[in-house]
């Protein structure tokens, strides 16, 4: 309805709040992404580790904003999503007022299954309209439903949508424009009697002339061949080497373009600035440091391109089942394979793709571990060490050289590193009942484009402000350390600098490992980014343009630390959490400070005590 | 019931179905097995097993569901008359 000119002097109206409610897999993120389009921001509830996301739409009854709710199967709050949408609907979420409405996503095709999720709904009392999605499908395959039936026993209105195809729409806005009172008096099923909300889904489901859809043909022929005892695993392993053989193909150019585009920039910034302090802050520090960060953007969007088909074509699900007997043996479940192969480009996305486990003690467990692979910022500190210590001879023939294996050793370390903490963790604090791993299987489904584009920008922004913004704060840190105090009004250099001052006093704990002061400040400022070491080293050594000459800095190393130091110092890379922007995301991700506390201080001491052990025997091994 | 003789979803072999008897199991996890649709009397039938021991998937009232094998080992099934499907 639209408004008459008259009545625009009205006080500004209350923004309205409707929930979106609904199991996993029903559609509702593309309702959502219908609704609100861009206009969304996503965040977390406090104190867990649950995704926030609010959308506002206009229309005419003025701005409205919608909050997508995770899925759920139960209102029985023993798990995180449930404890959350309950304590929304209830208005007990601190920072959200309690939803004006509610619409109930269901999938059309198995409502009488997913309708028993409509009676501890409705039982809420709120306004809500029962949104039954995938009308194509069930028209398709030859179900039916009559959605004004289903709307006289429940008492709320109902309409039946495609959210792929937009129908059906206009009545969910105009039901969310004019908020109808509900009807009271409902004969409602408890919620802890789950064989009668199942029984009473069933019989109202009949009652509304539910017809259940032929099964779709593609499913289970697909299914066959995912599925299979040695198809489906050779399947896995061949789409799992396609998606990261293509994010290195695809993004390694893409993120060369990236740092040559940030470099030049901070060149061409620099060339027309006065020199002061501030030039010095933005081309030295901020510019490098955050350009390092967003380099990896390209590759964080295509690996979150590759995980939305492989989840919304429902090919995840199958992949995770196959992969669940493997993780399991390390207490893990098949849903993390996808985050820690991520880890090794960089533990950021991986964190951020732990989203796709339910369980919360699973999930955490994949986050504490997932920096522990090696990550694309470690490779350069390999290279370098490996370059200056080891010297190129064949093991293997042509095969295998000695520098190759030593990279190999070093992959594999944080490999065993990863899936040892994993055993620790889940035999400890996070040990769970090994039995809880259910999972309904989707139907296989073409991945939509929209869905795709929002998950994309969605992933790019929550990248940029996460890492983007910690990483703008610990550069400035770190080139406040490096360059001051100030002697007569000039930079410090960085031996007599803060930077330096802390290196010489950590000098003392890092000795028993090989290191001198130097790699003391290096192992100080690498906490921005890892390889940020070698352009540190770089200056220490008096040598400019780490790029270009590497080979001067190898022999510079070479000379000032014994190989027991140097194995020392790439074990310890290997193992500890150098690396804030990650600390950073895991806080987001988790909802306080504990846990990247905790991931801190156990990988700093395990790479300690590993590096100090790494130390000893191989300066044995030179004696 | 004598937990000896009966069988367990982990039993099924492929295509088989089979009637679920009341759970064993505690509360919580219990009211969750349910909440997947594994509510005593429904008739199951086992329509995959992953590779190398890994879960099971189960097809019941339309739905299809992936459960380890050491749980679908906890859930009782009885026979099904014969002409039942």
């Amino acid at each position: 309805m639209t408004a008459p000119q008259l009545i625009q002097i009205t006080p500004a109206p209350k923004v309205k709040l409707i929930a979106l409610v609904g199991p996993p897999n029903c559609g509702k993120s593309t309702l959502f992404n219908r609704l609100t389009g861009l206009r969304q921001k996503v965040g977390n509830y406090p104190g867990v580790t649950v995704e926030q996301k609010l959308g506002r739409m206009q229309i005419p009854g003025g701005a409205t904003e919608i909050v997508d709710l995770p899925g759920v199967t139960s209102f029985a709050g023993r798990s995180d999503d449930e404890r959350v949408t309950v304590d929304v609907l209830n208005g007990k979420m601190r920072g959200l007022r309690q939803p004006d409405a509610v619409l109930l996503v269901l999938d059309a095709t198995a409502i009488d299954r997913h309708l028993s999720l409509a009676a501890p709904v409705l039982a809420l009392g709120l306004p809500t309209m029962v949104v039954l999605n995938f009308v194509d499908e069930l028209e398709a395959r030859g179900g039916a439903i009559d959605p004004a039936g289903l709307s006289a026993k429940l008492g709320v209105p109902v309409q039946l949508i495609s959210a792929k195809l937009g129908q059906g729409l206009d009545r969910v806005r105009a039901f969310i424009a004019e908020i109808p009172k509900p009807e009271q008096d409902l004969d409602l099923p408890g919620l802890h009697d789950v064989p009668l909300r199942r029984r009473w889904a069933s019989n109202t489901a009949t009652i509304a002339g539910f017809r259940r859809p032929v099964k779709s043909i593609w499913t289970p022929r697909l299914d066959r061949i995912a599925l299979h005892p040695y198809i489906g695993p050779l399947l896995f392993i061949v789409i799992l080497t396609a998606v990261f053989q293509s994010i290195s193909v695809l993004a390694t150019p893409l993120q060369d373009f990236c740092e040559t585009a940030i470099h030049a920039s901070g060149t061409w910034i620099a060339s027309v600035l006065p020199p002061s302090v501030f030039r010095s802050l933005l081309t030295e520090g901020v510019w490098p440091g955050v350009g390092s960060v967003l380099s990896f953007l390209p590759q964080i969007l295509i690996l979150f391109l590759f995980i939305g088909i492989l989840e919304d074509s429902g090919y995840m699900t199958r992949a995770a089942v196959i992969a669940d007997r493997t993780m399991s043996r390390f207490g893990l479940q098949g849903k993390a394979f996808i985050p820690l192969l991520s880890a090794y480009a960089c533990a950021i996305p991986a964190i951020m793709a732990t989203r796709t486990i339910e369980d919360k003690r699973d999930r955490l467990a994949t986050i504490l571990i997932a920096p522990f692979m090696t990550c694309s910022a470690r490779l350069p500190v390999y290279t370098m060490i490996i370059a200056a210590f080891i010297p190129e001879r064949p093991i293997l023939g042509p095969l295998l050289g000695t520098r190759a294996a030593a990279m190999l050793g070093l992959y594999l370390l944080g490999f065993v590193g990863a899936l040892g903490t994993a055993f620790l963790l889940k035999s400890t604090v996070l040990r769970s009942k090994p039995t809880t791993f259910m999972m309904e299987m989707p139907p296989y489904r073409w991945p939509l484009f929209r869905g795709l584009l929002f998950r994309l920008v969605d992933r790019g922004k929550a990248f940029v402000y996460r890492a983007g913004t910690i990483i703008l704060v610990v550069t400035v840190v770190l080139w406040l350390l490096a360059n001051f105090p100030l002697h007569n009004g000039q930079f410090s250099p960085i031996e007599s600098s803060y930077a330096g001052m802390l290196g010489k006093t950590i000098e003392p704990f890092i000795r028993p490992l090989g290191f001198n002061w130097k790699i003391g400040v290096g192992l100080v400022t690498s906490l921005a980014a890892r390889e940020v070491i070698i352009g540190t080293l770089g200056t220490l050594y008096g040598i400019e343009g780490t790029a270009g000459q590497p080979g001067g800095l190898a022999a510079a190393l070479q000379r000032d630390i014994t190989p027991g130091g140097a194995a020392a110092l790439v074990v310890f890379f290997a193992f500890a959490m150098q690396c804030f922007s990650t600390l950073a995301v895991v806080r987001r991700e988790t909802g306080s400070w504990k846990w990247p506390a905790i991931q801190f201080a156990y990988m700093t001491f395990v790479a300690y005590v590993s590096a100090w052990g790494t130390f000893a025997l191989v300066t044995a091994i030179y004696h | 019931m004598s937990p000896v003789q009966t069988r367990t979803l982990a039993d099924l072999r492929r295509g088989e179905s089979a009637r679920l008897l009341p759970l064993c199991l505690d509360g919580d996890l219990a009211h969750s097995v349910m909440e997947a649709g594994f509510v005593p009397g429904t008739i199951v039938t086992m329509i995959h097993s992953a590779p190398w021991g890994g879960p099971h998937i189960y097809r019941l009232d339309g739905a299809e569901i992936a459960l380890r094998r050491d749980l679908a080992g906890s859930l009782h099934v009885e026979e099904l008359a014969a002409g039942e499907s």
